[in-house]
């Protein structure tokens, strides 16, 4: 108890005076001086996300007066032939998150419904812990593994399984006029994003089905559900915009995902992927890797005016998966 | 990561209303089979995450696991194309760089969180700093790289280690700011209410009595944030760059603030990419070297933060 001071002095017995004075200034001055450093740091967190806007900005004005809304819907990424372009790298970021979010949200559900209903609690209390682990892993260990195992499987093994099959007729899996064996291409990329983004899904879908109140679970067990009814109408419905949350918490890591796309989806920045097995960008691969090519102001520019681009994007999908998951609590009687 | 902190319900809070599926008569058997078709799913499923989890750490272990000697903590990086030499001054480089960022974002996120449970609360300007930080933990890193290099980088003329740390500087603050805000939550209010019952000031209560009683929290917050940027790649693109030399003092063009400084997951990401066996064994042990760090630290600060539960 030393810490609150007190009591000691009012052992030792000074006058009474002494430590109501004592206690007095402190809230004069120390209580103040307290609040005010805590909100300049607590605003410095909303200060920093502005001037970051602000600054995207202005770097991206030079490109965003010269090329305008345009550059969204030109397609190549070729400065030195003059074409600036985003169309081509929003479409790789587009494919590659769809291939990683169709993979990974189920399975991030199954997973996340085992961990709170099927398995007993110690194994899931393991199961959950791992699963958070692989969360933490950095993304460019993921490029890595990508690069030097699953690309070569995907070249000798698994495209040319597909397309020598009447499957490699499909739209989307028949390969396009870039077409280079597939190991480095769009659907390699967005398989290692759904490996990443999976944990993610996975542990924030857990603690939204966890706020599902255990009563309601053991009335529709009552009934005589079983337990893929209680998960499917109580458990599922109850967490369902939490879980939409969760979904939009890995888009946004998927869209903005730089390394690991960076080493696995191709770079090919002149075309547009006509399907899952062609070489593609991303536009934060793109920013990556074309960068330090950059010679002119335009140059410069018109990448940061990507990232903006980019910026935008995530911005949305993060402010929807705060309205969703803030929703969710809500429902659930939590705080919001 | 962070996860949503789950509320405890208030009692008599609202309890949502799951509207009522149509009752329809279905076989037992049918029932049962659809369960068990179901259970069995998720078992594989489970199963397969967890089996490309230990892939991917069985696969850096083994290669990784063949650079690793004395050399490669102390050595600098070979000639392209030769053999021995290490990671040394890659190693350095990051760990400096993750200090620094620490040292600027760790104090700075952990007053804005005690101003966001403390002070601010549920109120307008709370309610909005914490939307932006949520939103602000979901941008790209590499977009944080971008904003340095505009910043700092194209207006001095010259990549700094220094730059490196402002850009994973920016990447922890609202992390640590919103762990803070969560953790002091989980503080009971009683302990709150008698200490300001007993006349102590506000900030001696916050200082003295939550943060006190949260301390295993905070510690485990504040690492896992700092070791979550010390393994980012893309902020370091633009700002930190790479250097084939040890950092040297602080002005220099081999210093902190005056030039490239070698770190290790941009070493990691060149060498990987290098045709010579000898870089590719180099990036697979720094590859290691990262993944055994990051599980570690994981593993120590959950028990640390498990024990420390003691209010």
């Amino acid at each position: 108890m030393s810490t609150l001071g007190l009591e000691v002095r009012a052992r030792a017995g000074p006058p009474r005076g002494a430590a109501e004075a004592a206690s007095r200034r402190h809230r004069r001055f120390g209580d103040p001086a307290f609040h005010v450093i805590t909100l300049a740091c607590g605003l410095m967190v909303a200060v920093a996300m502005v001037t970051l806007a602000g600054v995207l900005i202005y770097n991206s004005w030079t490109a965003i007066q010269e090329l305008g809304l345009g550059f969204l819907t030109t397609v190549a990424w070729s400065p030195s032939s003059g074409s600036y372009g985003a169309l081509a790298a929003l479409a790789g970021t587009a494919l590659t998150t769809l291939v990683a979010m169709v993979i990974a949200v189920p399975l991030a559900l199954v997973i996340a419904l085992l961990l709170t209903e099927l398995v007993p609690p110690g194994l899931a209390r393991v199961l959950g812990t791992a699963v958070e682990m692989l969360a933490a892993i950095p993304s460019i260990i993921f490029g890595m593994w990508g690069l030097f195992v699953l690309v070569p499987f995907m070249q000798e093994r698994f495209v040319p399984w597909i397309t020598e099959s009447w499957l490699g007729e499909l739209p989307l899996l028949s390969p396009g006029a870039t077409f280079q064996g597939g190991g480095f291409s769009i659907l390699t990329a967005g398989l290692v994003l759904a490996v990443m983004v999976l944990p993610f899904i996975t542990a924030f879908s857990r603690d939204v089905l966890l706020m599902v109140p255990r009563v309601t679970k053991e009335a529709g067990y009552g009934m005589g559900s079983t337990t893929w009814e209680v998960l499917r109408k109580i458990s599922l419905r109850y967490a369902l915009s939490g879980i939409v949350g969760a979904t939009f918490i890995g888009l946004g890591r998927a869209l903005g995902e730089t390394m690991a796309v960076a080493y696995l989806v191709g770079g090919n920045f002149i075309a547009a992927p006509h399907s899952l097995f062609d070489p593609g960008t991303t536009v934060a691969s793109l920013i990556a890797l074309q960068f330090s090519e950059a010679t002119t102001k335009l140059d410069t520019s018109a990448l940061i005016y990507m990232g903006l681009v980019l910026f935008i994007i995530t911005m949305v999908f993060q402010v929807l998966a705060h309205f969703w998951l803030r929703r969710a609590r809500r429902m659930a009687g939590g705080r919001a | 990561m962070s996860s949503p902190s789950v509320a405890p319900s208030a009692p008599g809070a609202p309890s949502a209303t799951v509207p009522l599926a149509p009752l329809r008569p279905r076989s037992h058997a049918r029932r049962k089979a659809v369960d068990g078709l179901i259970k069995a799913s998720a078992w594989v499923a489970a199963s397969f995450g967890i089996a490309v989890m230990l892939l991917i750490v069985y696969e850096v272990i083994r290669r990784g696991a063949a650079a690793i000697d004395w050399a490669f903590f102390t050595e600098l990086p070979p000639v392209v194309g030769e053999d021995g030499g290490g990671l040394g001054n890659a190693l350095l480089g990051t760990l400096v760089i993750t200090i620094v960022a620490a040292l600027i974002a760790l104090p700075m996120g952990f007053f804005g969180g005690i101003w966001l449970a403390e002070f601010g609360r549920n109120g307008r300007i709370a309610t909005g700093v914490r939307m932006i930080a949520n939103v602000n933990m979901g941008i790209p890193s590499i977009i944080v790289g971008v904003f340095v290099f505009a910043i700092l980088v194209e207006p001095l003329q010259h990549y700094s280690g220094a730059a490196g740390s402002i850009a994973l500087a920016f990447i922890m603050l609202p992390v640590m700011a919103r762990t803070t805000e969560d953790i002091l939550n989980l503080v009971p209010n009683e302990l709150r209410e008698s200490a300001l019952a007993m006349g102590v000031p506000r900030w001696r209560v916050t200082m003295g009595v939550i943060i006190r009683a949260a301390r295993s929290g905070l510690i485990t917050g504040a690492v896992l944030a700092t070791v979550r940027v010390a393994g980012e790649t893309a902020p370091l693109l633009f700002t930190a760059l790479s250097s084939p030399y040890w950092l040297d003092g602080l002005f220099g063009p081999e210093g902190f603030f005056g030039g490239p400084t070698a770190n290790l997951t941009k070493t990691i990401y060149d060498f990987s990419g290098m045709p010579y066996e000898r870089m590719q064994e180099l990036a697979w042990g720094g590859a290691l070297v990262i993944i055994v760090t990051v599980l570690t630290l994981n593993i120590v600060m959950r028990l640390i933060f498990q024990r420390g539960k003691e209010w």
